[in-house]
């Protein structure tokens, strides 16, 4: 039986059916829905951990305790599980342990472009690339033979595309049948990474590789599809796709694993083929090792013009090292270089027609976040901000911060420009799962080297971005246990932090008068702006559309400045200034009041007048 | 009026972008008419891009059907129907479409924050049909959230829409209804299969 699975819930369906019984990561785009789907399957423990670091160590654990497992972050998630990384590539595990690495090529949803395959060669152990759906599920279950054959973790390596397409899988219920049968290890020549123990370690994972490689030539997801012998493409995961659709008279060599490399394979596929061209997305991971290798690839015709080649010399000739491939992209780069014939078919043009207006991603009607920002823009201060949905608070009108880097930065950065002595005083804006991921030590720095930082926490009861995973604030678990929940205000407290108050995020004259007061001040602060996501099933419970009263609004203007899409130009205009008058569109408004508050003419309803008017039609 | 034969989408494949505001049912749409190219006997692959703005932000997702679809991504300028939930989106995006491909436009207005916060100009209706008579003559503006108002849930539009595309390709209404019937929950069941009929009535008319 086929069904239509996405790239993720085809990847958490060939874990399961390894026998995997562990899981563990930190929601992040595209990467999400792997454990959201594990968690579904029968028998197996899965889990939200507060950050990717805390997920991988989780994962090394039931991996030494003998239970197949496996660490899902994206691509930056490995950047903050890195040290965990590096440390298990060299005692490796008793049973598999997957480390699943979700890469997003032209940052659909992340602050950096990053190949994360690079990290399969850093730490000398295996890289995986599935190029559909039906790949997905076969190479998650190789995945921890491989791991278990030659004693290391696995990096799994996917992209948004393969994420976050649909494509048809053959279903079986079929499970791997693994038995967690033995005692934990007290192997400590190999599972402590003291100095004397980690120097033995060093040639092993070395030996590991080299083996890895002669394993490489004989694994059938490497493999070759012979057609013409004028050009062979050598590509792996989603490149392959476009590969088979732009060339399809051309051979080609799939890698289904792109690290270590199957040097004979690909030196006897180069012999066969008058032109060999490697097609991959970002970096040139394959080619600059097929290029040590000696073997004479393409170089294009164009080589030298275009600006990105230029910090390439060698390599990177004819398809780009930034941005995703579409089959667009690589049709235009084999025309260019001689590998195609102009066919006369539509060129590309933009994707988006500039005549119209832009719609760009805003907070969402009824968002709680949106308040603060609010009153931050009138305040005029320095705000850094982190990531998360109200990193949407740099958008305008808006337009309230001005540094964003990556999870947990916004506290650090702050404190950091305090010290160097900046004479404005730094506003840190964190949401509650940022803030539980990597905030919390920033903010211990914050209180112990007493800085002057004013950190807002936005807790909106969810982790909210990725589409409301529970987290250590909500007092749910992944798999629906119930569980403690943080209390942010004695937590901080208990860092160090004196001035703490809890305010409702909705409150806008409170958010702003505490701020201002505060600002006066120089002593660490931290205010928890508190609302749940409007979007939460027991928010959207609560939703009232509010109402403008024509005959009130004069069309000031000022309500179209917190950015709510659900406050619009009306077709009538104000006799006296000719302005547009607001109106509400009652399929967006939640009725969160913030709107209601700011208008300066009383002419839009709070929800208790919005009741009482209907009540009065009635 | 055209129609999309076996033969020709077995041959060609078929590509289709559906686009929209968060809160429409895009992505909705889309798995129903993924599921549907599977009942119909094709291979689909269904792509779509997750991010911040669940609504109020645009949601664009490719469908592609064929005998053998490699790529997930319907190269610029090759969709054959381009399914807008919200008028300015079919203009945002028409370059997507192919010289004489389909349009289906859901006669529905949503503006976004840059109109009422940074004083662009919503289009006019004569204004969006000239921009997309530049690539196409077929273009049919359906006013499906009206539609699915009067039949009692303005969120079954999307559906309207996909009753309106079923009419174009060939193949039996049985395909689409067990495609509703397995993506959509079933206490909406009844009322969802209710809106495709609409959309197909809304084209036949």
């Amino acid at each position: 039986m086929k069904r239509l699975l996405s790239g993720n819930e085809a990847v958490a369906r060939g874990i399961w059916k390894a026998g995997a019984t562990v899981g563990s990561a930190y929601p992040g785009t595209p990467s999400t829905e792997i454990m959201e789907t594990f968690a579904k399957f029968p028998g197996v423990y899965a889990e939200w951990a507060p950050n990717e670091k805390v997920a991988l160590d989780v994962a090394v654990g039931a991996a030494y305790a003998g239970a197949r497992s496996f660490a899902a972050m994206k691509h930056v998630g490995v950047n903050v599980a890195a040290d965990s990384l590096f440390y298990v590539a060299m005692t490796g595990i008793e049973a598999g342990l997957l480390i699943i690495s979700a890469d997003d090529p032209s940052m659909h949803s992340s602050q950096n472009e990053q190949d994360n395959r690079q990290y399969a060669r850093f730490a000398r152990i295996p890289c995986l690339e599935p190029s559909d759906s039906q790949e997905a599920q076969d190479f998650a279950l190789m995945g921890f033979d491989i791991s278990e054959q030659f004693d290391t973790p696995v990096l799994y390596r996917l992209t948004t595309r393969v994420c976050h397409t649909s494509s048809l899988v053959t279903l079986d219920e079929e499970r791997h049948d693994f038995k967690r049968e033995r005692e934990f290890p007290r192997n400590v020549p190999k599972y402590v990474m003291i100095p004397s123990n980690a120097r033995k370690r060093r040639p092993i994972i070395e030996h590991r590789i080299k083996e890895l490689s002669d394993f490489a030539e004989r694994l059938q997801i490497n493999y070759i599809e012979e057609r013409s012998t004028k050009l062979g493409i050598i590509t792996a995961g989603i490149s392959y796709q476009y590969a088979k659709e732009v060339f399809p008279e051309a051979s080609i060599l799939k890698l289904g694993m792109t690290y270590p490399l199957p040097q004979e394979k690909i030196r006897n596929f180069s012999k066969t083929v008058e032109r060999v061209v490697v097609l991959e997305e970002l970096d040139p991971f394959l080619e600059e090792q097929i290029r040590l290798m000696g073997i004479e690839l393409y170089r294009g015709v164009d080589q030298g013009k275009s600006d990105i080649v230029a910090y390439y010399p060698n390599t990177k000739s004819i398809f780009p090292v930034a941005g995703e491939l579409t089959p667009s992209v690589v049709k235009t780069a084999g025309i260019k270089n001689q590998l195609l014939e102009e066919d006369g078919a539509s060129s590309p043009g933009t994707a988006l027609e500039d005549e119209y207006p832009a719609r760009p991603p805003a907070l969402c009607p009824g968002c709680p976040h949106r308040s603060t920002f609010y009153i931050l823009q009138k305040l005029k201060v320095p705000v850094n901000g982190d990531i998360g949905c109200y990193t949407l608070g740099v958008a305008p009108p808006l337009s309230s911060i001005h540094t964003v880097g990556c999870m947990g930065a916004s506290i650090g950065v702050a404190h950091g420009a305090a010290v160097a002595g900046d004479t404005e005083r730094h506003v840190a804006v964190i949401g509650d799962s940022t803030f539980f991921h990597t905030g919390i030590p920033a903010l211990i720095n914050v209180a112990y080297n007493k800085s002057n930082v004013l950190t807002i926490i936005m807790d909106n009861r969810v982790t909210g971005m990725t589409g409301h995973q529970e987290n250590p604030g909500t007092g749910k678990t992944l798999q629906n246990m119930e569980t403690g929940q943080i209390n942010l205000e004695e937590l901080v407290r208990a860092i160090g932090i004196n001035k703490v108050m809890t305010v409702e995020a909705y409150d806008v004259a409170k958010i702003e008068q505490t701020l201002k007061e505060w600002l006066k001040e120089a002593e660490p602060a931290v205010l928890i702006t508190k609302e749940e996501c409007a979007l939460l099933p027991t928010a959207r419970k609560k939703w009232l559309p509010l109402q403008v009263q024509s005959d009130k609004c004069n069309g000031c203007t000022l309500c179209f400045r917190i950015g709510c899409p659900a406050i619009q130009k009306s077709e009538q205009m104000d006799e006296r200034y000719h302005r547009p008058l607001a109106e509400i569109d009652p399929l967006l408004c939640t009725g969160c009041e913030i709107c209601a508050q700011i208008c300066p003419r009383d002419a839009i309803l709070f929800r208790e007048q919005v009741l009482a008017e209907s009540e009065e039609h009635s | 009026m055209l129609q999309f034969t076996r033969e020709q989408i077995s041959e060609d494949g078929l590509n289709i972008l559906l686009v929209g505001v968060g809160g429409q049912g895009t992505i909705m749409a889309s798995n129903i008419l993924a599921e549907a190219g599977v009942n119909l006997g094709y291979d689909v692959k269904k792509a779509e891009i997750h991010g911040m703005s669940q609504r109020g932000g645009s949601v664009i997702s490719q469908l592609r059907w064929g005998e053998k679809v490699y790529s997930p991504i319907v190269p610029e300028g090759e969709a054959d129907f381009l399914i807008a939930f919200e008028k300015l989106e079919a203009g945002r995006y028409k370059a997507g479409l192919k010289n004489n491909g389909v349009v289906l436009v859901n006669d529905q207005k949503m503006p976004p924050i840059t109109v009422s916060a940074r004083n662009a100009l919503y289009p006019s209706d004569e204004q969006l049909e000239m921009g997309l008579r530049e690539k196409t003559k077929n273009i049919h503006w359906i006013n499906a959230s009206h539609l699915a108002e009067e039949l009692g849930d303005i969120r079954t539009a999307n559906i309207v829409m996909i009753g309106a595309l079923s009419i174009f390709v060939s193949g039996n209404a049985e395909s689409w209804i067990d495609a509703i019937q397995k993506r959509v929950p079933e206490r909406y069941s009844a009322i969802n299969l209710k809106a495709f009929e609409i959309g197909r009535s809304a084209i036949m008319k």
